[in-house]
């Protein structure tokens, strides 16, 4: 929602972390968030265990969380939703004493499952943050490959991928066109000029995706993939 | 949007993973019928294009912003199978590459956006045309209808799972009115601008709008364009 979706997440480096293999990584971080996810939210200390974990690897990993702290961000909406909880949940309430002398009166449980949804939440965005820091995309779609993910998947993944930076930067462009000709393109009163841009940006991804598709068949693509050259 | 890791207990994230898995085999299937070789590029580039769109943010008011979600925008441009495919890549690849949405709340994001919001943003889109007269100029406003009938049916099926597998003690009643409420007013907005995008497209390229196949522009002179066309 409102965070942009930054996609340059991943931190150069030559430690353990980064050099494990990129299949047992991703099972690693399934089997993490799994855990957490699994976790009774009553065993608070356990959690505080689960960081220490992460922070473990970000350490091994020589990643500073200067680097890892700006980029979660992407969870703040969440953090919002989780913060309503507490007034609007069932249950018996309790009272808050506030600073500033007031009180606030809020749900107990609502209170409990507050602190669930941001606690898991948020290890869960760490950790996700850890694979994509320590992990080149080549390597996560090779993991995914011996993981025995659908090859034609994979593929449209390693194409996407490829050319998300070349799609972006397009749309980069005309937006910077728009601006240039005095329209804002978030306003809904100059939404049909960016329907327009994003019409026009559909087609040119389409035919992009048309020569792709020639250029490949003439080297010789018979619907598998070479081992992917890094 | 996304919904990240401990919103729904592990059975619901495990039963959705398992609705979502069926989901993406069967589009794969479809979509190479469809595209032959041409799918992963094609797929690839389409995936690119929609996650560029979301990248566009609009202010909702209250310091916050929504973006385009793109599923019925996806259907009606690509088809349904091709879309679902493109979505669930866009969702794949935010989860494991960029830490948006939890890895084990995939299965829910797939389930919610790719599989229930575009099967019904698609239907209704085929139930308008029926509706509407058969021409060329008929597919933005269909694909109007069908985004906006498909982010408030979205929010509503995670109402379903969050009263069977969520993990805070709410209402059903009051999570329902306040996703369907709110979501309803995305719609709107996701409405206006895929109905705008499809006008435009239909007006430059109709041969690649997938949900104008067999639709003919109205040959009568004098006839006023769709806004935005």
């Amino acid at each position: 929602m409102g965070a942009g979706h930054g996609h340059r997440l991943h931190f150069h480096g030559h430690s353990v972390v980064h050099r494990a293999p990129a299949h047992l990584k991703i099972l690693g971080l399934l089997g993490f968030a799994l855990v957490v996810v699994a976790t009774p939210r009553e065993w608070y200390p356990v959690f505080g265990g689960y960081l220490l974990v992460l922070l473990g690897v970000l350490a091994l990993a020589r990643v500073p969380l200067g680097y890892v702290l700006p980029r979660m961000v992407i969870e703040v909406p969440f953090l919002l939703f989780a913060a309503l909880i507490p007034f609007v949940a069932e249950g018996p309430r309790v009272a808050l004493s506030m600073p500033g002398g007031w009180e606030l009166t809020v749900s107990e449980s609502g209170l409990v499952a507050a602190w669930g949804l941001a606690v898991k939440g948020t290890l869960g965005v760490l950790a996700s943050l850890t694979l994509a820091a320590t992990t080149e995309p080549a390597d996560v779609l090779q993991g995914l490959q011996r993981l025995r993910f659908p090859d034609l998947l994979v593929q449209i993944m390693s194409f996407m991928i490829r050319y998300l930076d070349v799609v972006t930067a397009d749309l980069g462009r005309m937006i910077t066109a728009m601006r240039s000709r005095g329209v804002d393109p978030r306003s809904p009163r100059h939404w049909p000029a960016l329907a327009r841009t994003l019409g026009a940006l559909f087609v040119r991804s389409y035919e992009r995706g048309e020569r792709v598709h020639l250029a490949m068949l003439s080297r010789g693509y018979d619907g598998r993939l070479p081992e992917q050259a890094r | 949007m996304h919904v990240p890791d401990g919103f729904l207990d592990a059975p619901t994230s495990v039963a959705t993973g398992v609705v979502a898995a069926v989901g993406v085999g069967v589009a794969l299937r479809r979509a190479r019928a469809e595209l032959d070789d041409r799918t992963a590029p094609m797929a690839g580039l389409v995936a690119a294009f929609v996650f560029a769109g979301q990248m566009i943010n609009f202010p909702v008011g209250a310091g916050t912003s929504g973006h385009l979600l793109g599923g019925a925008l996806a259907a009606v441009l690509v088809g349904p199978w091709t879309g679902a495919l493109c979505i669930s890549v866009v969702l794949l690849v935010q989860a494991l590459f960029m830490a948006d949405g939890g890895l084990t709340a995939l299965g829910t994001n797939i389930t919610l956006m790719a599989v229930v919001g575009l099967v019904v943003g698609y239907a209704v889109f085929k139930l308008a045309l029926m509706v509407l007269p058969r021409r060329i100029e008929s597919v933005p406003a269909a694909a109007a209808v069908g985004a906006l009938v498909s982010v408030p049916a979205a929010a509503a099926f995670f109402t379903l799972l969050f009263a069977i597998g969520g993990t805070a003690d709410v209402a059903t009643g009051k999570v329902l009115a306040a996703m369907v409420g709110w979501h309803v007013v995305i719609g709107l907005g996701e409405a206006v601008v895929t109905g705008l995008v499809v006008g435009a497209v239909v007006a430059s390229r109709p041969d690649l709008v997938h949900g104008a196949r067999g639709l003919r522009s109205a040959r009568r002179p004098l006839v006023t364009q769709e806004a935005g066309a």
